[in-house]
């Protein structure tokens, strides 16, 4: 079988699936399921904390784009990504917990200066999440989640230029946190709950946690021939 | 009510590299010595075990070593008219936090200046005349020689246990080093690393064009080395995780692999982790320490009481030590006079990504200081007249931490999210080496530190503001090695390739990593009107307060600083034990 026919009728199975979940999840992070700590391998069974229904049906359809099933290798809801970014608000990357967020701020500073937000990441989510849905309702008269593929694309790629503005968050830096937590995801060990079986390291050829190649070092030119290991020992 | 700690002989601001130096000297002349360390404790076990440091979200992305900017940061503005703004996350460099504090997250790349990197000023004079230097250029010599730190960049390479080929042996030139190197008067401890590929690439191109390739000198341990503090290394087994991650394998030379253990060891050293030090106390006219208040890990004031004062944290936070403390006059740049803050200075880098699609590097196998290094344009090579600027470069292909979420180097014009993205990370991972420009930055009168206005730290004290950006002279010397960097890259024959060297539109930003390279605010000198620091590392105002670190440093060299920070932590210890201790006061009279 060839790998871009896989990959479509396994994103159709996912997407099929997916569109089920939302309900179960509202009332915002409490699980009532004993497994609260450990994900679901399957994204479909997957509550997520932070995000709501709505919320998540956008993250879904936003990194099926940023990283789409289409074309070799797997795309970010084969590998779980949308997990890893609901368990990355509730870390502290989404509290912002190691960052300087003391008064004064000056939110229009250069980007030189790096975030100056008084924001927190999981606020400019919710906020840029929000203003999208709206933006796409204005625009398209649709949910983001339920637009085209290449009209998905068109928002995103304007969020990224900022040729959107909203009022109460940056657009640029909404899809600047999605990107990063989305590639972030991808790529992270598994323990963080996306990059599901280490697919992503399999797909660029990392073996993840091996961390033991003095024996590799003067094979010169020569791929290096085995697979990832994972912090909990998975082997791909 | 703060309590009162009882007296100690020596009471050491900071336990990395230089404090944990500090302790065996001064331990060694019987004194009682307490370190107070602002992070946490750590050691090789458990708290860099296997697997949890081979971790690159946790580690390599989420700084989980390092400051937290909450805690401590600084602000930064461009020039003297701006507002600064906070640093508040981190980005362009990364001060550690903890028990051996950035000592446990480098790579270990361990150098010496060149001989006249350390008199710059009265070697450009005499070579090419003091009107080659550019008004608003504040350089200075150190007020130290090559020949006085020599005994002591030998003795801290084998504390380290560097791997490396010498280039020059007592004046002799040798095969297969670098032959622009400063005199050594012994060999390498330890042989070079394995080659990898990228080396191997960079070795033929560089001998084929003339110049002198040779191993980076590496604190990772290129066979099983026992110090002499009887501390042991094992065979670095280039797993890939050094920079920002501690040593899963006792390899990487670090305060905890080769000081701390026997330093432990002995009766008259003690440390306390999650105790900051708020300031130095002064008595009442100033003129001497009395110790230092703390902040212990109960959030509760103590004052320490200590009859020395050896400021070891990270160079910055010496310098916001200085400013808060009150210790020598804050430098103005308008009038150019005072001299605490004065010269901060930082590292001006540049590189070329080469994309090969039928070479495989395997970047996931790398030691931290795997790399192959040419000096033919370092400091004392470049004819300053001739090429109208002053400074040099160390050029390298260094392969190493090629873990995927920060090492995905990608050709110019790939998408950066799509499908074309996720193709062209599979396309390129693996198939791209680096060659790299790693150079000096001059000091200039409008670039310094003093106490920013605006922000507060926990504590109520001012953040320290960093007023920093590219001048043209280092813009013009930086132009100078991406051309010679293009002549080596076209020449390793990439499929493509890509360059990004600072330019004269360059602003200084604070997001991308560049190098935890930050030097100057505290610099030693000859004369007490133009440095915070005799040649002793002694503050000229308070003679019982010492200052490590690369602060003291009026300019930054061309190559990574630990190496020179290391040799004159061992000068002042000399000084400390030879000269102060049996006569305390001023070691230098102005």
């Amino acid at each position: 079988m060839k790998p871009t026919q896989w990959n479509t009728s396994r994103r159709g199975f996912i997407k099929g699936s997916l569109m089920m979940i939302p309900a179960v999840s509202i009332g915002n992070g409490v699980s009532l399921t004993a497994e609260a700590n450990e994900p679901p391998l399957d994204l479909g069974d997957y509550q997520p904390t932070f995000f709501d229904a709505d919320e998540w049906k956008f993250i879904l359809a936003a990194c099926d784009r940023l990283i789409p099933s289409e074309g070799e290798g797997p795309g970010a809801l084969e590998t779980n990504v949308p997990i890893f970014i609901d368990k990355q608000m509730e870390d502290s990357f989404g509290h912002a917990s190691d960052w300087y967020m003391k008064a004064p701020f000056q939110e229009n500073a250069s980007p030189l200066f790096g975030y100056q937000s008084a924001l927190l990441p999981r606020e400019v989510y919710r906020r840029g999440i929000a203003a999208t849905r709206t933006y796409c309702q204005q625009q398209f008269n649709e949910e983001f989640s339920a637009l085209p593929e290449d009209k998905r694309d068109q928002v995103l790629s304007s969020l990224e230029k900022g040729d959107i503005q909203f009022d109460d968050v940056s657009s640029q830096q909404f899809f600047a946190f999605l990107l990063q937590n989305t590639k972030e995801g991808y790529f992270a060990d598994p323990i963080h709950g996306g990059n599901k079986h280490m697919a992503a390291w399999k797909h660029i050829g990392f073996p993840g946690a091996r961390a033991s190649y003095l024996e590799w070092v003067d094979q010169h030119n020569k791929a290096y021939p085995l697979g990832p290991v994972s912090l909990t020992g998975e082997r791909g | 009510m703060a309590k009162t700690n009882p007296h100690v002989d020596v009471v050491l601001v900071g336990l990395g590299w230089t404090n944990s130096i500090m302790g065996m000297e001064l331990t060694d002349a019987g004194l009682n010595v307490l370190a107070l360390e602002r992070g946490k404790d750590q050691d090789t076990v458990p708290d860099f075990a296997y697997p949890k440091m081979a971790d690159e979200l946790t580690y390599g992305v989420r700084y989980k070593l390092m400051q937290r900017p909450a805690k401590s940061t600084l602000t930064v503005r461009h020039g003297v008219n701006d507002t600064a703004l906070p640093y508040r996350h981190l980005g362009s460099f990364l001060p550690g936090n903890g028990v051996g504090g950035a000592g446990t997250h480098w790579n270990g790349h361990t150098w010496r200046p060149q001989p006249q990197e350390l008199r710059l000023k009265s070697y450009v004079e005499e070579s090419f005349g003091a009107d080659i230097i550019p008004e608003d250029m504040t350089i200075q010599d150190f007020g130290v020689s090559y020949d006085e730190l020599e005994p002591h960049f030998d003795f801290f390479e084998k504390v380290l246990g560097i791997s490396g080929k010498a280039g020059n042996l007592n004046g002799e030139l040798q095969e297969g080093g670098n032959p622009f190197e400063g005199w050594r008067s012994s060999e390498y401890p330890l042989p070079p690393l394995a080659r990898t590929y990228n080396d191997e690439l960079f070795t033929q191109v560089a001998q084929d064009q003339g110049l002198s390739p040779f191993p980076l000198p590496a604190a990772n341990a290129s066979e099983a080395y026992t110090n002499p503090y009887g501390m042991q290394l094992g065979p670095c087994n280039f797993c890939g995780f050094c920079e920002r991650y501690g040593c899963i394998n006792y390899s990487k030379s670090s305060p905890q692999t080769c000081v701390l253990g026997a330093l432990k060891q002995r009766e008259n050293f003690s440390y306390r982790a999650n105790c900051e030090v708020l300031k130095v106390n002064l008595d009442s006219d100033g003129k001497r320490a009395t110790g230092v208040t703390y902040v212990d890990e109960n959030g509760d004031e103590v004052i320490q009481p200590a009859d020395l004062v050896v400021l070891g944290a990270y160079g910055l936070h010496n310098v916001h030590l200085l400013l808060v403390s009150g210790i020598g006059k804050p430098y103005d740049p308008i009038s150019g006079t005072g001299v605490v803050g004065k010269n901060y200075a930082y590292q001006m880098t540049g590189g070329a990504t080469l994309f090969f699609k039928d070479k495989e590097f395997n970047p996931f196998i790398g030691a931290g200081g795997n790399a192959t290094t040419v000096n033919d344009y370092g400091v004392e090579q470049i004819d300053f007249g001739r090429e109208g600027f002053i400074g040099g470069s160390y050029l390298s292909a260094a392969m190493t931490n090629g873990q995927p979420i920060r090492n995905m180097p990608l050709p110019s014009g790939s998408p950066s999210w799509g499908a074309g993205w996720k193709q062209a990370v599979k396309d390129n991972y693996g198939h791209a080496m680096s060659v790299g420009s790693h150079g000096s930055n001059m000091s200039y009168r409008d670039c310094y530190l003093d106490l920013d206005p605006n922000y507060t730290d926990d504590h109520g004290r001012p953040l320290m503001r960093m007023t920093f950006n590219w001048k043209d002279n280092d813009v013009r010397m930086t132009q100078y090695m991406k051309q010679k960097v293009e002549t080596l890259t076209k020449a390793l024959g990439p499929d493509d390739y890509r360059l990004s060297f600072k330019d004269f539109n360059s602003m200084y930003d604070v997001r991308p990593y560049q190098t935890t390279h930050n030097v100057g605010g505290a610099i030693m000198g000859t004369d007490p009107s133009t440095s915070a620091l005799n040649r002793y590392l002694q503050t000229w105002d308070v003679d019982n307060v010492f200052v490590m670190g690369a602060g003291a440093f009026p300019q930054n060299i061309q190559y990574n600083p630990t190496g020179l920070v290391g040799a004159l932590t061992y000068w002042a210890a000399k000084a400390i034990r030879e000269k102060y201790l049996p006569n305390p006061g001023p070691l230098v009279h102005a």
